[in-house]
């Protein structure tokens, strides 16, 4: 198999051939040739600026049964007594799903001592009926109990699509849900539509960002992804009415082969990091290990999580909990602010997605200002004293 | 102890790039990496192997290419390493590299550890190491920052959660995914770059996995991309210029309107 080229709408320019990571495309006088080295890396499929290659399909298992799947699930993750903010927004997505193709839209909630607060909640977000497993086996989290719990549940009523957050738990036990199942699953979903046939089109950025991709799964139910946290909006429908359904599993899906021996809980920077609403970073234009505290005043002024780039770390000016990129961690809050960071590929890939991003970096070339929503080319070391004079200045502080 | 470490060629990101002038994806040259998350894959396996002697063996599933990758980690100090390509392995989406890598686990037979890195950075979808235990049917741990042995066959690992740290026990045989808190890789040895040089990278293919060719693959696929498309460029985007102060004042009013929290 290789990607096709559509002769009709292919121009001969030659640009695919230059992008191939394998060499297999050729140009030949009027025309464009794939050999048999291509590796279906879909590069060619995105620099045509014609459209004019694409892919060849999926394999076409048993189709069989797909029309008896039905209704729209959203795993409802939970923890101290509340529900995550990610379930919110997952239900939010999912009722959109629902009424699109007119099923109904329900919530699963897995653990022990789930209460009415838990279910109502997920109700008033959009929640036709929510599925309850309360057991004291699911108190604490291991991935053989939660997607073997789950996937009984998915084989008794048989949704068609299940929606779970891109959270370090979702993105845990549901591969393995998936390979139970036997279907296909798709990872950090930042947007989602459906078709009238049913088909979950699932918008995801792969290469760090660079690129965008819609993936189907076209011969396989449940259709199943995860939805990266802070990319949808909650909406809450206070008279929405919904059921709540108590279900018994077998014992047997309850065991686990792991032996959780200690669970820490500390809302330590990373966690802080993904869940802020305003994000202050710092980087090696700071210059030296006490210029610092020059981003925490700024942080601690607006209540915004300190983060940094790798290259404050290396330096060993703050924590390596506080790195934000490609190996440190993605974020995406409302304001990202980086200050003296030059804007290199493996950082930006863990903030871009934030919804405004401010730069403030004295070289006016840093490639950072190409991500930027607002681009301040100051030297931070006089352009931050300001910045927080104003705020105290504002709040009449001073 | 026998330990796998699995690992991809991935496309420095350095490399993919957005056209501005034509918004199209551009790869300078074809420069490929070892995947970052899957050096420290090897590093955790290595590490283990200077404590206990365990054997290390690492493997891919690529192109023909890929066998570099191989030889990298060979000069890390990796004992042995299997390239799985085939013409019928193009196309794989996580469910089909599973099924794929399974069947080279299988035949290897007496593993006790395998190892993934947390994530590849071209596709990062974090579902390999969990889909992979699952058709093994072994259990499996993800975010692992911190391993050690516990007794005979029992490894004691931390993971690093969202909400915390949690501290698991898994019974051997079974698969761990791991951050980069697991060590900084070692860089390559003379002696291991002489081996690299001259060590034999078997190449098994479905035949030698005993694969179906429909099982892998785009056929063996479940999900397919429909369309590859360049995210949306910031248009938007406003230069603040001036003396400090000035700035200052402009970017708290741009703050204050689009109603920033805590501004
Ligand atoms: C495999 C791999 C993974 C990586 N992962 C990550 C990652 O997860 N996160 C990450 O951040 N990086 C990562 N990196 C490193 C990345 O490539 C950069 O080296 C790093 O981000 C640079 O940090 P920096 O911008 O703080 O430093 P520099 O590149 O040194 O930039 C400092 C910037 O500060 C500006 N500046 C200096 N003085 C002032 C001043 N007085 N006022 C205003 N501006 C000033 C300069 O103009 C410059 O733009 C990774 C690299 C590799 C190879």
């Amino acid at each position: 198999m290789k990607a096709i080229v559509d002769p009709k709408k292919c121009s001969v320019c030659g640009v695919c051939a230059d992008v191939c990571p394998v060499g297999a495309i050729t140009v030949k006088e009027d025309s464009i040739d794939v050999s048999d080295d291509c590796t279906l890396c879909s590069m060619c499929v995105d620099t045509c600026e014609f459209g004019a290659i694409c892919l060849p399909e999926v394999g076409s298992g048993p189709a069989a049964d797909l029309a008896s799947f039905k209704g729209i699930w959203v795993y409802a993750e939970w923890r101290d007594g509340t529900v995550h903010k990610v379930s919110h927004e997952l239900l939010s997505a999912g009722r959109k799903l629902a009424d699109k193709r007119g099923v109904p839209l329900s919530a699963v909630l897995l653990g022990h001592g789930i209460n009415h607060s838990l279910t109502d909640e997920l109700i008033a977000h959009g929640a036709d009926s929510v599925y309850v497993v309360d057991r004291p086996e699911l108190a604490k989290f291991t991935d053989d109990a939660y997607a073997n719990t789950l996937v009984h549940l998915v084989r008794e009523k048989k949704p068609e699509a299940l929606l779970a957050g891109a959270t370090t738990m979702g993105r845990s036990f549901v591969p393995r849900v998936a390979a139970l199942l036997e279907t296909g699953l798709t990872a950090d979903c930042t947007e989602l539509d459906i078709s009238e046939e049913g088909l979950l089109l699932q918008t995801r950025p792969a290469f760090g960002g660079n690129v965008m991709a819609t993936i189907i799964c076209p011969n396989k139910r449940p259709q199943m992804a995860t939805v990266r946290p802070k990319v949808m909006k909650p909406a809450r429908q206070l008279d929405h009415k919904g059921t709540v359904e108590r279900v018994d599993v077998p014992t047997s899906c309850l065991a686990a082969r792991v032996e959780v021996l200690e669970v820490v809980p500390e809302m330590d920077q990373t966690a802080k990091l993904t869940e802020a609403d305003v994000i202050v970073s710092g980087g090696r234009g700071l210059k030296r290990p006490e210029n610092f505290s020059l981003i925490e005043d700024v942080a601690q002024l607006v209540n915004a999580a300190v983060g940094a780039s790798r290259g404050a770390v290396e330096e060993g000016w703050i924590a390596p909990s506080h790195q934000v990129g490609q190996t440190g961690r993605t974020v995406a809050p409302t304001l990202y602010m980086a200050v003296g960071i030059a804007g290199a590929i493996q950082h930006v890939v863990g903030m871009q997605g934030s919804k405004i991003i401010v730069a403030v970096n004295k070289d006016p070339n840093a490639p950072i200002f190409d991500v930027a929503t607002y681009g301040v080319v100051a030297d931070l070391f006089d352009f931050i004293p300001a910045f927080v004079r104003k705020i105290r200045q504002e709040r009449g502080d001073e | 102890m026998h330990i796998v470490a699995c690992i991809k060629q991935v496309p420095d990101a350095k490399n993919v790039r957005i056209d501005p002038n034509t918004n199209t994806l551009v790869r300078q040259g074809v420069e490929s990496i070892v995947n970052p998350f899957d050096l420290f894959a090897v590093e955790a396996a290595l590490r283990i192997k200077d404590e206990t002697g365990a054997k290390v063996t690492v493997i891919t599933m690529g192109p023909p290419q890929a066998e570099q990758a191989l030889r990298e980690t060979i000069e890390r100090g990796v004992d042995e390493s299997i390239l799985l390509s085939d013409r019928a392995f193009a196309g794989s989406d996580t469910w089909a590299t599973s099924t794929t890598l399974a069947a080279a686990i299988r035949k290897l037979g007496d593993v006790d550890l395998i190892i993934c890195g947390k994530q590849a950075i071209d596709g990062d979808t974090a579902q390999v190491g969990p889909e992979l235990a699952t058709l093994l049917d072994i259990p499996y741990a993800t975010f692992v920052k911190e391993i050690g042995l516990m007794g005979e066959s029992h490894f004691r690992v931390t993971r690093q959660t969202d909400e915390g740290t949690e501290v698991w026990k898994l019974p051997m045989p079974c698969l761990i995914t791991v951050l980069k808190e697991v060590g900084e890789p070692r860089l390559p040895s003379l002696r291991h770059k002489m081996r690299a040089k001259k060590a034999e990278v078997p190449v098994w293919g479905i035949g030698q996995l005993g694969l179906d060719a429909e099982k892998v693959g785009l056929s063996g696929s479940y999900t397919q991309v429909v369309r590859v498309f360049s995210p949306p460029r910031r248009t938007d985007r406003v230069l603040i210029e001036g003396l400090p102060e000035v700035q200052a004042e402009q970017l708290f009013n741009y703050l204050k309107e689009a109603k920033v929290p805590g501004l």
